[in-house]
C-alpha cells in the first residue's frame, strides 16, 4: 500500500523567505526599469533594427512560453497516463507552467512597440493570424491549468481531476504547436520555414520544462529540508535524458532536411560553418551545452546518481536550450532573406545582406535585464504559489512516493 | 469574415475624412492638375481600380536616388532626428526606409542592374495575415498599409515580409507632416502616397522625381484600367515579380531585372 501523501505550505524561514522573495523581486524590477527605458526612448537604445526585428526579450518570452507548457507534463504523466509516482509532482508543475507563462509573456508584451495598447490585441483579433491564435491559446492555458491546480488540490473538485488533466494537456500540445509555427508561417526566410518546427518546439518543451522543473524541485525541498529520494529523480532524470536525445535528433533531422534541398544550402552553410556567433552558438551551446554534455552525464552511471551532477546536467539543459532559442529566432533573422535568388546583391540601402553579409546584432544590457526580469517574474510566481498554498509534498522520500520501492 | 469587412469599412470612412481634411487643408490647385481618371475626394475605395506600378531597371541610372529623396520629403522621413548619442551606422539601420535602392549582379552573365525596391502591395501579402490586429491591412484598391490606430508593434508583419519591406519607428517622432501621421513604437511601410490619390491626385512621389530627372523608370497607374499607361506598358513588354515563386501577385512590377 502507498503511504499516504501530505501536501503542505513551503516551510522555508520566515527571514530566508523574504530575503529570496526580496531578491527575486528586485531583478524583476530592474527587468521593468529596463522595459520602462526602452520603452521612454524608443527601441533604439536596444540592439534590434529593421534587419533583426525581434531580439534578445523574443528569446527569453519564447524560451519561457516554450518551457511553460513542457513544465506542465510531469503532471499530465500523472493524470493524462495514471503513472502514480507522479501524482505528487502535479501541483508544482501546474504551478510552474502557470509562473513560467506569465514570466514569458510579460517579457512579450513588454517588448511590443506599443505595449499600452494591449488592450487592442485583447480585442481586435484576425483570426488568419496565427499570432492572435496564440493570445487565445495562452490565455486559455491559464484558465484551463488553473482549474486543473484547483482539481488536483481540493478533494471536493476531485471529479473534475481527470477531465481537467486531459483538456490541459491537449491545450499544452496546441499551444506549443502555436507557438513553434509562428515561424513556420514566414514563408520567405530560409532559417524558419519548416514544417518541423510545431513539432520540434513540442520536444524542445519537454526537455527545457523538466529541466527547469527538477531544478526548482531540488532546490525548493533542500531549502525546507524535506526529503527527496532518489526513485523519483531517478523517474525524472531517464524522462530528461529521452527528451534531450529526442532534441538532437529533431535538430539533426531540421538540419539534414534542409541540405537535402539545395535552395538552403547557405542558410545551412551560415548555421554550421561560418555564420560566426550563430556557429559557435549553434556548436557549442546547442549541440554541446545542450545536447551530448547533459546525456553525457545523465547516463553516467555514478555522476548521474549526484544531486550537484544533476543539477549541472538541468542547468545545461536550460543554458543550451536558450542558446538554441537564440540561434533559430535571431540567427534565422541575420541570415540574408533570399531578395533575388541567383543574384547578388553589391549595394542596398537597406542592408539586403550585400554579398551575402549577415545582418549584425548585439543585444543590449536592457533587453537581457528585461529578459532576466521575466525569468525572476516567473520564479517570484512559483515562491509566493508554494508558501501560500499546499503544492508540495511533505515528503517525497523513497518509501512515500514509490509505490515499488524495495523492488 | 464580416468583422473584416466591418473593419474595411471604418478604415475606408477613416481614410475618407481624413482625405477629406487633407483636401481642404491642402492648396484647391492641386486638383487641378489630376487626371479624368482619378478618384473624386471622398468617394469610398472600390476594387475598381488596382494601383500598381511598373519598374523599369534598365532606365534606372546608377547612382541615382531622386526616387529615395522625394519618397522621404513626401513622407516626411527625413524630418526624423537621429537621438544625440546613437550611433551612426546603428541609426541608418535603425531609420524607417520606406523605398531604397539596391544593385544587383547576376551570377550567371555578371550583369549588373539597378532597381529601387519598396512595399510591392501584394495581393495575397503576408504581412497582412500574420497582422494580430487586423492593423496591416489591404484597401480595396490594393494599397497595403498600417492602421496606426491598431499597430501594436508587435514585428511580426517585418517578420514575414518576403521583401523586408517595412520599417520600425525605432525612435520618438517629433516633427512630422499632417499628411504622414507617425509614432514610436509602430511599423509603417510605402503606401503609394496614398494621401496623395486619396486628394485626387495619381502620382506618386518617386515616379514624379524619377521623371523630373528625365529618366522615367517609373510608371504608376491603375492595373484595372486597360487605357492607363501602366497597363498598356505592362502589356506592350514582358515583365517580372520580384520573387514570382511566392505567387503574392505584387502590385509591383520590373522589367529588366
Ligand atoms: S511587400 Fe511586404 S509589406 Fe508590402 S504588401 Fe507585400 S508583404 Fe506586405
Ligand atoms: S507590427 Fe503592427 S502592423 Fe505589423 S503585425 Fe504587428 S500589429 Fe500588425
Amino acid at each position: 500500500m502507498m503511504k499516504k501523501i501530505y501536501f503542505r505550505e513551503w516551510g522555508l524561514e520566515s527571514r530566508n523567505y523574504w530575503m529570496l522573495l526580496a531578491v527575486l523581486a528586485a531583478v524583476a524590477g530592474i527587468g521593468g526599469l529596463a522595459a520602462l527605458y526602452m520603452e521612454h526612448h524608443g527601441h533604439w537604445v536596444t540592439g534590434m533594427s529593421n534587419q533583426i526585428v525581434w531580439g534578445t526579450p523574443h528569446v527569453f518570452a519564447i524560451f519561457l512560453i516554450v518551457a511553460a507548457s513542457g513544465a506542465l507534463n510531469v503532471a499530465s504523466i500523472g493524470s493524462v497516463f495514471n503513472k502514480t509516482i507522479y501524482k505528487p509532482l502535479a501541483p508544482l508543475s501546474a504551478l510552474l507552467a502557470i509562473a513560467l507563462l506569465l514570466g514569458g509573456l510579460l517579457v512579450l508584451v513588454l517588448d511590443l512597440g506599443r505595449p499600452d495598447r494591449l488592450i487592442v490585441a485583447m480585442t481586435t483579433y484576425n483570426f488568419k493570424s496565427i499570432f492572435a491564435w496564440n493570445i487565445i491559446l495562452y490565455n486559455g492555458f491559464f484558465v484551463i491549468v488553473g482549474f486543473y491546480l484547483w482539481t488536483v488540490m481540493d478533494r471536493k473538485m476531485k471529479c473534475y481531476y481527470k477531465p481537467a488533466g486531459v483538456t490541459a494537456f491537449i491545450w499544452r500540445l496546441v499551444l506549443t504547436t502555436g507557438t513553434g509555427s509562428i515561424f513556420g508561417f514566414l514563408v520567405a526566410r530560409q532559417g524558419f520555414d519548416a514544417a518541423i518546427m510545431a513539432p520540434w518546439f513540442i520536444v524542445m518543451s519537454f526537455g527545457f520544462g523538466l529541466a527547469i522543473y527538477m531544478l526548482v524541485l531540488m532546490d525548493v525541498f533542500k531549502r525546507d529540508q524535506r526529503p527527496l529520494g532518489d526513485a523519483i529523480m531517478k523517474k525524472l532524470k531517464g524522462l530528461l535524458a529521452v527528451f534531450v536525445a529526442a532534441n538532437l535528433m529533431f535538430m539533426v533531422t531540421f538540419h539534414l532536411t534542409n541540405l537535402y534541398g539545395t535552395e538552403n544550402h547557405a542558410f545551412e552553410a551560415f548555421i554550421l560553418l561560418n555564420g560566426g556567433i550563430y556557429t559557435a552558438m549553434f556548436w557549442i551551446g546547442q549541440v554541446l551545452i545542450g545536447g551530448l554534455l547533459p546525456l553525457a552525464i545523465l547516463f553516467h552511471p555514478t555522476l548521474s546518481l549526484s544531486r550537484g551532477w544533476l543539477t549541472a546536467a538541468a542547468v545545461m539543459v536550460v543554458v543550451g536550450g536558450w542558446m538554441t532559442i537564440y540561434v533559430i529566432v535571431i540567427g534565422g533573422q541575420a541570415f540574408p532573406m533570399a531578395l533575388f535568388p541567383s543574384k547578388t546583391i553589391l549595394e542596398s540601402g537597406f542592408y539586403d545582406g550585400v554579398n551575402g553579409m549577415a545582418s549584425s546584432y548585439t543585444p543590449s544590457v536592457p533587453e537581457v535585464l528585461l529578459g532576466l526580469g521575466g525569468v525572476a517574474v516567473a520564479l517570484v510566481v512559483t515562491v509566493i504559489g508554494i508558501r501560500m498554498l499546499k503544492i508540495l509534498p511533505l515528503s517525497l522520500a523513497d518509501e512515500v512516493a514509490d509505490p515499488h520501492a524495495g523492488i | 469574415m464580416k468583422n473584416t469587412q466591418d473593419t474595411n469599412q471604418k478604415r475606408r470612412q477613416f481614410l475618407q475624412k481624413g482625405a477629406a481634411v487633407t483636401a481642404i487643408a491642402v492648396a484647391p490647385g492641386v486638383m487641378l492638375h489630376t487626371a479624368a481618371k482619378a478618384k473624386p475626394v471622398g468617394e469610398a475605395v472600390t476594387d475598381a481600380v488596382r494601383w500598381g506600378m511598373l519598374v523599369d531597371a534598365a532606365k534606372c541610372a546608377d547612382g541615382c536616388d531622386a526616387c529615395v529623396q522625394a519618397c522621404n520629403e513626401e513622407n516626411g522621413l527625413n524630418l526624423l532626428q537621429k537621438p544625440h548619442d546613437a550611433e551612426d551606422e546603428m541609426w541608418d539601420q535603425q531609420i524607417p526606409k520606406w523605398i531604397r535602392n539596391v544593385k544587383v549582379k547576376d551570377n550567371l552573365t555578371g550583369h549588373v542592374t539597378s532597381l529601387p525596391m519598396m512595399c510591392q502591395h501584394c495581393e495575397h501579402p503576408p504581412c497582412v495575415d500574420v497582422c494580430p490586429t487586423t492593423a496591416s491591412f489591404r484597401r480595396a484598391d490594393g494599397i497595403v498599409m498600417v492602421d496606426r490606430h491598431l499597430c501594436i508593434g508587435c514585428r511580426y508583419c517585418m517578420m514575414a515580409c518576403p521583401y523586408k519591406a517595412r520599417s520600425f519607428v525605432h525612435e520618438v517622432v517629433e516633427h512630422k507632416l499632417t499628411r504622414t501621421p507617425r509614432g514610436k513604437g509602430c511599423v509603417e511601410s510605402c503606401n503609394f502616397c496614398v494621401h496623395r490619390l486619396d486628394n485626387g491626385q495619381t502620382t506618386t512621389a518617386c515616379q514624379d522625381a524619377c521623371a523630373k530627372d528625365g529618366h522615367n523608370a517609373i510608371t504608376f497607374g491603375d492595373l484595372n484600367n486597360p487605357d492607363s499607361e501602366v497597363s498598356k506598358a505592362l502589356k506592350e513588354q514582358s515583365s517580372t515579380q520580384i520573387r514570382a515563386d511566392l505567387k503574392l501577385n505584387t502590385g509591383v512590377r520590373y522589367r529588366g531585372v
